[in-house]
């Protein structure tokens, strides 16, 4: 018989997403019974901060737990905190607290500033959490629904924007397909193991024979559902729509933690669950990750609107964190932790400075919207290079460590190809990118210029995220640590 | 006949592939949100017969979880469609055209 008994440990293992849950519904509360009243709407974001700075001492109290001790779990097993939760931990606490900070001017200016979407905001946030510490199918599944049914709403938030409503209609239908596909995949793990923890799991995985038909359909349905969540192609195209209509803050957040969330759990299940089928799925994902990278890095070089070219910019990044997955080594793993920490800090700059741009009132969100600002707002423009030439992936910014640990893990397992590929392909996104500092040059074709919006809270971001940015390429050494830190699933 | 786990488990799969077709080929947008439910239920198929062969219970208890889930779904994805429809007067994804599909 199972111990059933809710211990001390249960609750700490659990705490990060208590103190968002209880932030969420205390935000709730607050908005109907006294910011509504006063009209300080600015108060919401203020709990919602004070929330993540909370989460944030509790993250790292589980980082000097797990440094002092090792990796522990709570709750019969079913969550466990490791280096490797403790590190999307911090992720989701930075992106979280920075989708905070920028909504509050953007929000604003749209007209739909309400309570409501701070606690989406810690919501999505709680069940991002459970997913990179959960170590069990139903656990995973659910905090992967909370996670999914808060952004839904989110990118619809802009109620009365069309744009808005059909974002989120077509995230929700392809979202929902695709958790249905991963729930199927899960259903069919619980009957091979009869169990729905992800050790039992990984065992009863490794004693089926190979090219075993249950298995196969099994890692073909949650691999579908986790490509879909990453926007890796051919399950992209949710992406540039969900990205252009949402609101600005929220399709980064979207695509930042949701991404990361997403290759969390991708991780975990296949080198936990799926560790031992590793021929099966390897050539699998070094195909998917090769066409992600291809159709990403082309399609961006074709698109005019901002908020476009940089999701076909993050499809093409997910191709190359997918590498990282399919070297799997420490320097890989190594390389995709470090990525999606530059990958905070680089794209929420990137998008922080769209959410900054207006034309009439409007949010201006073209290329051409940039043209002129090199003369008008060069601190903004010195922003914009920083956070382009990270996104390339050029040294000394923080893009470039990421793509350099997985290449190193890709040419260690002797991926020669891959790693040709994938090189390659930073020269076109260069392309792209360098497209976008240059715009800043021109000075357009005579329309009036774009006017900068700039709130207190999008300078904060934005000039945080720039030192970031810069910081993590300058002096790697520390961040290096913590990712390195982060790599627990060691497979071969 | 003796009806067993891998008959479940066929059921389960057409269920599912009826929900894929489904989601790919119709443009109404209440019959998506409907394949996605028979997707879940499929699902449910699955668990609850993997559940009743091993004579365990964690299976149903996940099976409630996994209609907590749908019901949500559904409830957010009724809201959405309401308020597109408050916008464009349709329901049909043919006609949601704004951003290319």
């Amino acid at each position: 018989m199972m111990d059933l008994v809710f211990t001390a440990n249960d609750f700490h293992v659990l705490k990060p997403a208590v103190v968002l849950c209880l932030f969420g519904c205390g935000i709730l509360l607050s908005d109907a019974f006294l910011v509504r009243r006063t009209g300080k709407r600015w108060l919401n974001a203020v709990t919602a901060l004070v929330g993540e700075a909370i989460v944030a001492l509790v993250v790292l109290q589980h980082l000097s737990d797990v440094r002092a001790g090792g990796a522990f779990s709570g709750l019969s097993g079913s969550i466990v905190i490791d280096g490797f939760g403790v590190f999307f931990n911090i992720i989701f606490v930075l992106s979280g607290a920075l989708a905070v900070i920028l909504s509050v001017r953007y929000m604003e200016a749209e007209g739909e500033h309400r309570g409501e979407y701070y606690a989406l905001v810690l919501f999505a946030q709680a069940g991002m959490s459970i997913m990179a510490t959960g170590n069990d199918l139903v656990v995973l599944f659910v905090a992967l629904e909370t996670m999914a049914l808060s952004f839904y709403v989110m990118v619809g938030f802009l109620r009365r924007s069309k744009r808005s409503n059909e974002a989120a209609m077509k995230y929700l239908i392809l979202g929902a397909f695709s958790s249905g596909l991963l729930a199927y995949g899960f259903s069919i793990l619980y009957g091979i193991a009869g169990s729905t923890s992800i050790e039992a799991i990984g065992t009863a995985v490794a004693e089926r024979p190979d090219g075993d038909w249950v298995t196969t359909l099994a890692l073909i349905t949650t691999s579908v559902g986790l490509f879909f969540k990453i926007s890796a192609v051919p399950f992209h195209m949710w992406a540039p729509d969900v990205y252009e209509g949402a609101p600005t803050p929220t399709a980064a957040y979207v695509s930042v933690a949701s991404k990361a969330a997403s290759f969390a759990l991708m991780i975990r299940i296949f080198l936990s669950a799926y560790g031992s089928a590793a021929e099966s799925w390897m050539p699998l994902l070094a195909g998917i990750a090769l066409i992600t990278m291809t159709v990403g890095n082309l399609a961006a070089v074709t698109q005019s609107n901002l908020k476009r070219l940089l999701a076909y910019s993050s499809v093409a990044h997910a191709g190359y964190i997918l590498l990282g997955l399919v070297a799997a080594n420490d320097a890989g793993l190594r390389g995709i932790a470090i990525y999606i920490l530059a990958y905070v800090f680089m794209n929420y700059g990137a998008f922080a400075l769209i959410a900054a741009l207006r034309r009439d009132g409007e949010a201006a969100e073209e290329i051409d919207d940039l043209n002129g600002l090199a003369g008008r707002a060069p601190g903004y423009t010195i922003l914009v290079a920083i956070f382009m030439l990270s996104l390339a992936g050029i040294p000394p910014m923080a893009g470039f460590y990421g793509k350099y640990y997985i290449f190193l893990g890709l040419l260690r397992e002797g991926y020669y190809v891959l790693a040709v590929f994938a090189a390659l392909y930073v020269a076109v996104a260069a392309y792209y990118y360098f497209r976008i500092i240059r715009a800043c040059w021109l000075t357009g074709s005579g329309d009036k210029p774009a006017a900068l919006d700039l709130g207190l809270g999008t300078r904060v971001a934005l000039v945080g995220s720039g030192v970031l940015t810069v910081v993590i390429g300058v002096l790697p050494q520390r961040f290096l640590a913590l990712a390195g830190e982060s790599v627990l699933l060691a497979l071969r | 006949m003796e009806v067993t786990t891998s008959h479940y488990v066929v059921l389960s799969t057409l269920l599912m592939l009826v929900g894929v077709i489904g989601i790919l080929t119709r443009r109404n947008i209440l019959v998506l949100l409907m394949s996605v439910e028979l997707i879940l239920n499929a699902v449910n198929i699955n668990l609850i017969a993997f559940s009743a062969s091993q004579q365990q219970v964690h299976g149903q208890v996940f099976s409630i979880f996994v209609i907590t889930v749908a019901a949500a779904e559904a409830a957010v994805g009724l809201g959405i469609l309401i308020a597109l429809f408050r916008n464009k007067h349709t329901v049909h994804a043919d006609e949601i055209d704004l951003l290319r599909w």
